[in-house]
């Protein structure tokens, strides 16, 4: 384990700045959709032995319409619909996988991966292992994950706090479209399993990714982006939540001039815990702000690691923003309060400083 | 052939009649192989060398070999965790495998694996699997593949080459007809008419339940293939020539047109499901009527002394000799060698490519150990 002098004690960077800003303006806005299409579609050029599976990816072009054009271009071969079989056609990733080609498969909704739970838990991660080096499983799944508006109990999973338990799996959670492409395209060319987990509430957003012809966009695995920056206390998020702890920086920055470092983690395994520890030597407070319930949640390993690690450098104690304790509700009214929203970040903030 | 000519109380036109002695030595050969390992498995078992859930493959012997005989060693294989028989008939070493059972470095997975899960990717056996019916998704997943090197890849992974016609062999306990797993998978491979066999162990008990007991149709397997467009058959298992005059023909079907089959093979398991077993769910006279009158082993060698007239008593009494001292030498083997160093090994095969920080109690390279443990004083000795 790296003490915390071995810490670099170089400052955090912000992310690159001006148009490559990740959520930011630019020449080419184009929606988190599309830039996961482009990044399977790109690949998909690059190598053959990549195809992707999933319910209405094909002819429907997409349930959420991400995959919309790509059976035009690529055929029914590598462009494929599958019946409603998650159990079924994970595991045909596994068998194909470790045969030597590179699927992706979409789920739907995260949600509908419990009932390919064997397969997705017990057989990608453990298959390397198991076989002492000799196979392993570069699958990516991907689908919506997370509370996608009004869905209710069964269709609102936030799968990270459970599927992170596991050793042997990568799982990415971009927040914004230029991660979403350049995390999916990294995902792809990994030679583990990775989890890619979207939101259908983030499909639509809108924001500058770089054209094609300027290279490749491949955003690296366990480097977390500082998305934005202050001295007061450290935001840690991942996926549509880091939008949130947006609002609530600016909500503080406007009304009561505190400043915050917002970390967009990107991916939660590998976890980039050394950021949060350089940007923790600053504000020595910390808020981890996770759409899955609170009880052995990211959030939770998140302040356990910090705690392990740094827990000198805290002035309070760490605090977590989850979704509340309860199934998923369906009324716009409790959905909104379910979620960790924008008040309960500034509330948060506002407790690691002794505000009341 | 000469096969043909030495052999002329062989019945004609039987493709088994067709395969020259040698080839029904080796099966006589592979089948004692198995028996063999099996008794010393079970020994080392009592002796607790052996650890976890072991369920040893005597009785069945003639199911794997002779399904083996007829695809070739390129085609990829996939069974459940009565694995050892495969793994042996495969081509593993004794060594490697009764090692792996053993925990010891020197196994075919490194002690990572166990008993229910032998991989061996020289020999394409892509594992052993634990969870009842979960390896049949694989199977389809092979036959995927398989299909997806010819059809758009146009290349051999493998070699870089022409794209060969393979069919993959997805083995199943008559248990697995009840998961879920296995009806997708079959779905799946009518649907997409995917060149896998989908091959049922039915040793009529899944642990203490008897097939009747456990699924519907049970006198008629195949009945659950035709519901997914899926041509079945169902076979003897325990006369290794009859079943190679019957599996065959329909292996050579599915590689040549592409497209899967199910097979419900008629076999029995002589022992306990697994080491703990008191068996109070079958008579001592079903087991007996089996070894005694059925055996694959015995069946075969009186075949080849009798029919073919291509071995003595002498020449199969040196046989088993031989193979008993290969399978002492596996054990000795596997005693003798070393434990996995947790230093080396813990933490290795997490990742192909582990990044930094993946986990809290130490990176997934060779040589990590848990924090816990660091800068004390005795390194945490257990
Ligand atoms: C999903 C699952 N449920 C239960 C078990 C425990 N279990 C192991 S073997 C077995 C019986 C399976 O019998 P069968 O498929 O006929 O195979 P056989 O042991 O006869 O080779 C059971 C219930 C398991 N391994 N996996
Ligand atoms: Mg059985």
């Amino acid at each position: 384990m790296p003490t915390l002098d071995l810490i670099t004690e170089t400052p955090l960077h912000p992310y690159a700045s001006g148009a490559d800003f990740p959520g930011g303006a630019g020449p080419r806005p184009i929606q988190f959709r599309e830039a996961l299409r482009e990044a399977m579609a790109e690949e998909m050029r690059r190598d053959p032995r990549i195809f992707l599976m999933g319910e209405e990816v094909a002819e429907y072009n997409g349930a959420y319409k991400v995959s919309q054009g790509m059976l035009d271009e690529f055929g029914p071969k590598r462009i494929i619909d599958s019946p409603i079989s998650e159990n079924g056609f994970a595991g045909l990733a596994v068998g194909a996988a470790m045969y030597g080609l590179r699927p992706i498969i979409e789920f739907m909704s995260w949600s509908f991966s419990l009932v390919a739970a064997d397969q997705i838990l017990n057989n990608v991660p453990k298959m390397l292992y198991m076989s002492g080096g000799q196979w392993g499983c570069p699958v990516v799944f991907r689908g919506n994950d997370g509370a996608g508006g009004q869905l209710g109990s069964t269709h609102s999973w936030a799968v990270e706090g459970l599927f992170s338990n596991v050793p042997g799996v990568k799982i990415a959670i971009p927040s914004n479209p230029y991660d979403a492409k350049g995390l999916l395209k990294t995902a792809i060319r990994d030679d583990d399993p990775v989890f890619f987990l979207e939101s259908e509430r983030m499909l639509g957003d809108k924001a500058h990714v770089p054209a094609p012809e300027d290279g490749d966009l491949l955003v690296p695995f366990g480097e977390a982006a500082l998305r934005s920056v202050g001295d007061a206390c450290t935001l840690v998020s991942f996926g549509r939540p880091v939008n949130f702890c947006l609002e609530a920086a600016a909500d503080l920055r406007e009304k009561e001039g505190i400043e915050v470092d917002v970390l967009d983690m990107r991916t939660i395994r590998p976890l980039d815990i050394d950021a949060i520890i350089r940007s923790l030597r600053t504000t020595s407070r910390l808020v981890v702000v996770d759409q899955c319930w609170p009880f052995a949640s990211v959030a939770s390993e998140v302040v356990a690691q910090v705690c392990e690690r740094a827990f000198d450098l805290l002035d309070h104690q760490p605090l977590r923003v989850n979704s509340d304790d309860v199934p998923t509700p369906y009324s716009k009214a409790l959905e909104a309060e379910f979620l960790p929203h924008k008040g309960k970040i500034v509330a948060a903030v506002r407790k690691t400083l002794g505000y009341t | 052939m000469t096969a043909v000519t030495t052999a002329p109380r062989s019945i004609p036109r039987r493709p088994s009649a067709a395969l020259p002695d040698e080839a029904l030595l080796r099966m006589l050969r592979d089948m004692q192989l198995i028996r063999e390992f099996e008794n010393r498995t079970m020994q080392a078992y009592q002796q607790a060398k052996i650890g976890g859930f072991c369920h040893v493959y005597t009785g069945q012997e003639a199911l794997v070999v002779g399904t083996f005989a007829s695809v070739n060693h390129d085609d990829p294989i996939v069974t459940a965790y009565r694995d050892h028989g495969h793994a042996l008939a495969r081509g593993m070493s004794p060594r490697a495998c009764m090692a792996e059972m053993f925990g010891r470095a020197t196994g075919c997975a490194k002690g990572k694996g166990g008993s229910m899960h032998m991989f061996d990717k020289p020999n394409h056996l892509y594992g052993g699997h634990g969870i009842v019916g979960a390896q049949t998704a694989l199977g389809a997943g092979l036959a995927f593949a398989v299909k997806y090197e010819l059809e758009v890849l146009g290349r051999d992974l493998a070699s870089g080459g022409n794209p060969k016609k393979r069919v993959a062999l997805c083995y199943l306990g008559d248990g697995a007809l009840n998961q879920g797993c296995l009806h997708e998978a079959m779905n799946l491979a009518g649907l997409w008419s995917l060149p896998v066999i989908f091959i049922v162990e039915n040793n009529l008990y899944s642990m203490g339940t008897s097939i009747h007991r456990g699924t519907t149709s049970a006198d008629d397997l195949t009945k659950k293939a035709a519901a997914y467009e899926i041509d079945g058959f169902s076979f003897d298992g325990m006369d290794i020539l009859s079943l190679y005059d019957n599996f065959k023909p329909v292996a050579d079907a599915c590689r040549d047109d592409q497209k899967p089959a199910f097979v419900d093979i008629r076999t029995y398991r002589y022992k306990g499901h697994s080491m703990s077993d008191p068996q109070k769910y079958r008579t001592r006279e079903e087991v007996e009527e089996y070894e005694s009158k059925r055996d694959s082993i015995a069946m075969l060698a009186a075949h080849l002394m009798r029919d073919r007239a291509c071995l003595s008593e002498d020449a199969w009494r040196a046989m088993q000799d031989e193979l008993a001292e290969i399978v002492r030498d596996a054990v000795k083997f596997a005693d003798e060698s070393p434990w996995p160093d947790p230093k080396a090994e813990l933490y290795s095969d997490v990742m192909v490519s582990p990044h930094p920080r993946m986990s809290p109690s130490g990176e997934y390279v060779e040589g990590a150990c848990n924090p816990i443990l660091e800068g004390q004083p005795g390194g945490g000795e257990r």
